[in-house]
């Protein structure tokens, strides 16, 4: 990439101190970001996806939390910035969609009141009318019908799909530069899924919005992500372009969750595909690859963790975190003539 | 929302109805006694019972009974008989002094209970949380006949900075009011006020973890207007069911004790008498006058809180 990135991320480490001990729940994360561009986290719960994009935006600032490493944000550095710093930087700067629009909005305030409030903590200048009439576009901009009168509705009063729309209008109020979206299709049915992601792809390539999608859905990636960094217990396993992550992923568990996708181009399966067990608990990580336990793939490599770098000499933005051989991972994420996980052994 | 308004009010005439026939049901029906003889009292003559059975018409159906002693209450002609004392007016004459009481001592529990219970849940866990979680435990655990006599002894007989009770109307002398309402204000407030503020931080330390506050910090707004504007507002809501149930119940009469100590003859003291003479006009009087304001407050918490919350109001749409 020739120019700066936007949003740099550096060896992002978040650890929580718990009456069970010190867990670490981002582990070593970085990327970067720049305008116009989509990076996808994806992983399971716990895998420290929504630590991660809190984090960014500080949200994870506590007694009993501890933050290493550097998030930059042109060339500004947000980890030590202090908390009134932060606050100005929230909205303003970097906007944030949350999963749940049913629980995300206060119910006792309209939804344009806290769109206001939002405008008017960063501009306190600005009057009830100019406020109400930004709110007013903003809704129009993410296609709430009738926008005029709607923003005197109340959260209740809107459907889920709506909730979100007025939700990403929120986010947006200040036109900030990045745009976090932690799990946006989540809540949602898979026919509003995908009206929201059109939505946060047409914002993206309008506002040139350098977008951060968090996300457990592959399916989800596959329709706007431009790169992916699939986590797994804290860390990063693997990273690369949507193309390098769909079509030639290298670690078994990128395997396992799009083995589990479903598709309307292939016959359907009898029972739909699973990783086999859970993920590991981030107080009792296994030796080695966290991985591990789950994987049919396991040999005697695994106690020794890898890094994360690129194992293919023609891709090197392609880092992946396994030992296999990219011979033997061609042959073995094949389950049925498709790329999968088998059960493990 | 009027329409909401008027079903709430319409709902409080019929609760008031219903408790009218109870205390009609419980007072005269049930009783084996003849009413009469009940309502004249002890010792009374066998005249005075027969005049008294002809006045509210005993011999009667039922439903004609009720509708002559919901008049008499109606026309101020409830009376004792001896000697014959018009109830209304006895008890009117009382409601300044047990509202002065209970309204002052509303003010100050709901002030200082969201105030400590507002600081307890910011800094939750802190020394200033343990500092006033100690002091709700004491306000809660001192029985209201302990603290009174306390604080006649401290602040009336020792430091003499107040007077010990005894009430002045407003009228009169507006600081001698305040003066003399000090102590009894603060007698009565002190449980509600530890009870509220245990109340408020546990429903704020609730509300923080809501998702909509890490949206409103996500805005970007100060720690000040999330706590004020998202955390304590939402955390209202509940405390507002519990001080209108608690208001009504303190004028309905629960101030009884303190009015005792303090010597103030307000309704409380005034049903105490009642109860203890077994004036049966009189219990009556008081019952009706206190079911009213238990309901009256019920009703305007119910307002209230569709006012505060909008998803109350949606009962409005749904059922019609």
């Amino acid at each position: 990439m020739s120019a700066a990135p936007l949003l740099s991320v550096r060896d992002l480490r978040v650890a929580f101190a718990t009456e069970e001990g010190r867990l670490q729940a981002v582990d070593g994360v970085g990327f970067d970001l720049s305008p116009g561009e989509v990076v996808a986290i994806v992983g399971e719960s716990g895998s420290g996806k929504s630590v991660t994009a809190q984090t960014l935006i500080g949200l994870t600032r506590a007694q009993n939390s501890r933050i290493e490493g550097s998030v930059r944000l042109g060339g500004e550095e947000l980890l030590t910035a202090g908390d009134a710093e932060m606050r100005r930087l929230r909205g303003e700067r970097i906007g944030m969609v949350f999963q749940d629009p049913m629980t995300s909005f206060n119910p006792v305030y309209k939804l344009g009141d806290q769109i206001v409030e939002g405008i008017r903590a960063h501009r306190p200048d600005t009057s009830k009318q100019e406020g109400r009439a930004r709110a007013v576009e903003l809704f129009e901009a993410v296609g709430i019908p009738d926008a005029e009168r709607r923003i005197d509705d109340y959260p209740h009063e809107f459907s889920g799909g709506m909730r979100q729309r007025a939700m990403i209008a929120m986010a947006l109020a200040l036109e900030p530069e990045v745009l976090i979206a932690d799990e946006p299709t989540t809540a949602l049915d898979v026919t509003i899924q995908s009206q929201i992601l059109r939505l946060l792809e047409q914002l993206n390539r309008e506002r040139n919005l350098a977008t951060i999608l968090i996300t457990h859905d592959l399916g989800v990636v596959a329709e706007v992500a431009d790169r992916v960094l699939v986590m797994y217990a804290g860390k990063v396993v693997e990273e690369g372009t949507l193309e390098e992550i769909f079509y030639d992923p290298q670690h078994p568990y990128t395997w396992g969750l799009l083995g589990s996708l479903t598709r309307i181009d292939r016959p359907r399966p009898r029972r739909l595909p699973q990783i086999a067990g859970q993920p590991p608990s981030l107080l009792d990580l296994p030796e080695g690859c966290p991985f591990r336990p789950r994987c049919p793939h396991e040999f005697s490599k695994c106690p020794q963790y890898p890094e994360l770098e690129a194992r293919l000499p023609d891709s090197p933005g392609h880092r992946d975190r396994c030992w296999l051989t990219p011979e033997e991972k061609r042959e073995k994420r094949l389950v049925e003539g498709q790329i999968g996980l088998e059960a493990p052994r | 929302m009027t329409r909401f308004v008027a079903r709430r009010l319409a709902g409080m005439v019929a609760v008031l109805f219903a408790v009218s026939v109870i205390v009609f049901v419980v007072f005269m029906v049930l009783p084996m006694q003849n009413p009469a003889q009940t309502l004249a009292g002890k010792n009374a003559t066998p005249l005075l019972v027969e005049n008294i059975e002809a006045e509210w018409g005993f011999n009667d159906s039922l439903p004609q009974q009720y509708l002559t002693m919901m008049e008499k209450v109606f026309t101020g002609e409830l009376t004792s008989y001896k000697p014959r004392i018009e109830i209304d007016d006895e008890i009117v004459k009382r409601i300044p002094a047990t509202f002065s009481l209970t309204i002052g001592a509303a003010v100050i529990w709901l002030f200082f209970g969201l105030l400590l219970g507002y600081l307890a849940a910011v800094r939750a866990g802190g020394r200033l949380d343990r500092f006033l979680t100690g002091l709700a435990i004491a306000g809660i655990s001192i029985p209201v006949f302990l603290l009174g006599p306390v604080l006649i002894y401290l602040f009336a007989n020792q430091l003499e900075i107040f007077p010990n009770g005894q009430y002045v109307p407003f009228s009169e002398d507006p600081w001698e009011w305040v003066n003399h309402l000090i102590l009894p204000w603060v007698t009565l407030a002190a449980l509600t006020i530890g009870f509220y503020s245990r109340v408020v931080r546990t429903n704020m330390l609730d509300v923080m973890n809501e998702d909509y506050v890490r949206t409103a910090r996500a805005k970007g707004l100060s720690e000040r207007q999330v706590m004020t504007k998202h955390v304590l507002r939402n955390s209202l809501i509940p405390v507002i069911t519990l001080f209108g149930l608690d208001f009504g119940a303190t004028i309905a009469g629960t101030a009884i004790i303190t009015e005792a100590i303090y010597s103030i003859d307000g309704v409380g003291n005034y049903a105490a008498e009642a109860v203890k003479k077994f004036e049966l006009p009189q219990i009556m009087g008081v019952a009706l006058y206190g079911s009213f304001f238990v309901v009256l407050m019920n009703t305007l918490v119910d307002i209230f809180y569709a006012y505060l919350d909008p998803r109350v109001r949606l009962g409005e749409t749904a059922s019609e």
